[in-house]
């Protein structure tokens, strides 16, 4: 995984809450063995018609919301299935960002593992952000930072260690390789 | 002074948690299917890496599966040559590359992950339990800690057997109260979600508890501890008891002889202690719970099924667009909307007792003639179980499909599907928009709702069959 330092973007604006990850992207696409790809997948049941053709009222088919990596959401965004394939899905597409009040455990957790940064602010900036689509905003992983307009810098919270990850590219895999001695050990004391 | 939770989280410590990194947890067992392994398979022969417990793997086909008879996997390449077919091929040769035990296409021990987990006996108390699939906190009702994980994740604990995990924080889930006649483990489960919320328990791992939970069967307890993840939770746990350990005792890999004894002194020792505190607490009476069912499109959209469809509180833009979806108004009642497909099955309501519970109903009758009712048996066990018993032939009888095991209609990948539209009375878990098909409706339900509506042909409360 490649170093992130700050992401600076325009927004687009999702407000619904309670968005699930089979809306992220539908189940029969998880036929897939690979990675790659996914975003032609994003949100495909809101995005297209059974014929095909893009549905002109979904967010992301308005030319305001081209080349958003940004992404504001409602509450409890990411809940339901445990797919990875939300997250590769998002980063494939082109969001590099995730911001609501309230993120999914498992979809948390699989976007840090995939550098999509998800970000929580309170209702009152959630608000601002929800109204004021298409602004620019910049996201520093390193003061953990977000700066919008309008406002002083907010100061939001990435776990230490998936934020180091994030700086420097370490993969949390080879983290856990380096641990071999100590699994041994626990091994032998269990069995 | 510790819950059930802390204690199994505690013997698990590889490394402990500091502020600048998570802990790393030893994972008892890993379950691992089709759909969510095929990448991290793929990143463990990137780096050059084994698995390293096969022998702590369990592997099965569930999500991709066809539920039509087709009598072996190179039989179903050549007639349905289709992504979903490469993917089972795929597992095999992954499974095969990297010496983990399949139960395969044509394996007797197949079935939905967390069915066949429980009835090998070897989902225990007290272990540590994942897999790349949110349901896997159906496990909890043992008093093992069982979660959902992502792909990344699976590659992590099929290479080191470990993952990195903040600690969640502790919910209790109280439960006092007798059922009412016709009210079951699943409504339990939905009101629960209806009241704490789809989000209610991000976070925490939550702990049934109570004289109504310890009244349960353990097939009743995994409908609870399922759908946990509907309401965010990371895991739900149930502590062991003699229900738990009559249930085990004798199963394929449960320990036998003296390593039964140690192990059940072991387990006994598994539930919180009396002053043990927990982060969050919230206390539900079950003798006033009724039948319920969902009218929208997330588990947390549930109503009782005599009540009518609720009004929003201001202006919700998601909850008008899941009514305009599920093409239901508000103070409308839901009981009497016709019904076009029945479906019982998934890793909720696929046991052998939600199968009696609802054969219990159609024995003797016909379905409506406007429904199509599919019954799939979570696994190859359920199936035998259920055909020894002629539950099979009730079912047919009745005029519903019997199908081969699999996740089938919940998840929709294998061709069994709710046609854009359609409205489904479903045993699974989920009603989100398009999960059982693009434009497909859901109600969730129970085993008896779900059989009692396939008789009438519209959403129906279950009690009007009971005596």
């Amino acid at each position: 995984m490649k170093p992130l330092t700050r992401i600076s973007s325009r927004t687009a604006v999702l407000a619904l809450t309670d968005v699930d990850t089979d809306q992220i992207i539908p189940a029969r696409y998880l036929t897939t063995t690979v990675r790659q790809g996914l975003g032609q997948h994003l949100f495909a049941d809101w995005r297209y018609a059974a014929d095909g053709s893009a549905k002109a009222d979904f967010v992301l088919n308005q030319p305001d919301a081209e080349g958003a990596a940004a992404l504001i959401v409602g509450r409890n965004f990411g809940c339901g299935s445990s797919r990875e394939h939300a997250p590769w899905a998002l980063l494939d597409y082109g969001f590099e960002v995730v911001i609501s009040t309230e993120i999914a455990d498992i979809f948390l957790n699989n976007s840090l593992k995939n550098g999509l940064i998800p970000v929580i602010v309170d209702e009152e900036i959630h608000r601002w952000l929800l109204d004021h689509p298409g602004v620019e905003i910049s996201v520093d992983i390193d003061t953990l930072e977000l700066v919008i307009p309008e406002h002083d810098p907010i100061p939001f919270n990435i776990d230490r260690f998936s934020r180091y990850c994030l700086l420097n590219g370490i993969d949390q895999l080879g983290f856990l390789l380096q641990h071999d001695a100590a699994i041994d050990e626990y091994e032998a004391r269990t069995r | 002074m510790k819950t059930l939770f802390e204690k199994v989280w505690d013997r698990h410590v590889v490394v402990a948690e500091t502020d600048d990194s998570p802990a790393i947890l030893y994972i008892d067992l890993h379950l691992v299917h089709e759909v969510t392994s095929p990448q991290a398979f793929s990143l463990l022969r990137d780096h050059g890496l084994h698995v390293r417990r096969p022998e702590q793997t369990l592997a099965t086909m569930d999500h991709s599966i066809p539920t039509t008879p087709v009598s072996s996997l190179a039989d179903l390449v050549v007639v349905s040559d289709t992504p979903a077919t490469r993917q089972l091929v795929q597992m095999d040769k992954n499974c095969s590359e990297f010496g983990i035990v399949l139960r395969g296409f044509s394996s007797p021990e197949r079935g939905i992950v967390h069915i066949i987990g429980p009835e090998l006996g070897a989902t225990q108390p007290g272990m540590t339990i994942v897999c790349g699939d949110s349901h896997t906190s159906t496990h909890g009702a043992f008093g093992a800690l069982a979660f959902g994980i992502g792909t990344t994740e699976v590659a992590h604990v099929l290479a080191t057997q470990c993952l990195l995990q903040r600690r969640p924080q502790t919910f209790a889930v109280n439960l006092e109260g007798t059922l009412s006649r016709g009210v079951t483990a699943k409504d339990i489960v939905l009101s629960i979600i209806g009241q704490i919320g789809v989000g209610g328990g991000t976070g925490h791992a939550i702990e049934y508890r109570g004289s109504a939970i310890t009244a349960l069967s353990m097939e009743e307890r995994m409908t609870i501890c399922n759908m946990s993840i509907e309401a965010g939770a990371k895991a739900g746990m149930i502590a062991p008891d003699d229900t738990t350990y009559e249930y085990l005792a004798g199963r394929p890999h449960a320990p036998s002889g003296a390593d039964w004894d140690q192990a059940l002194a072991a387990w006994q020792r598994l539930p919180g202690d009396s002053e043990a505190r927990f982060d969050k607490q919230v206390t539900l009476d079950v003798s006033k719970m009724k039948p319920m069912v969902t009218f929208g499109t997330n588990p947390g959209m549930v109503i009782s099924i005599d009540e009518p469809v609720p009004t929003p509180a201001g202006n919700d833009a998601a909850f008008a667009k899941a009514l305009a979806y599920m093409q239901l108004e508000s103070g409308k009642p839901l009981a009497g909307t016709p019904v076009d497909i029945v479906f019982i099955g998934s890793c909720t309501n696929s046991r052998l007792s939600d199968l009696e519970v609802a054969a219990g109903l159609l024995r003797g009758r016909q379905i409506a003639a406007n429904v199509r009712m599919l019954v799939v048996p979570g696994s190859q066990q359920v199936k035998a179980d259920a055909e020894a018993r002629g539950l099979d032939q009730v079912f047919k009888a009745a005029g519903a499909e019997w199908r081969e095991p699999g996740c089938s209609m919940c998840i929709a990948m294998n061709g069994d599907v709710v046609p854009a539209g359609k409205l489904a009375v479903s045993t699974s878990n989920r009603n989100f928009e398009g999960r059982q098909g693009v434009g497909g409706r859901t109600i969730l339900a129970s085993p008896l709702t779900a059989a009692a509506s396939a008789l009438t042909g519209v959403v129906s409360d279950p009690r009007q069959f009971l005596d």
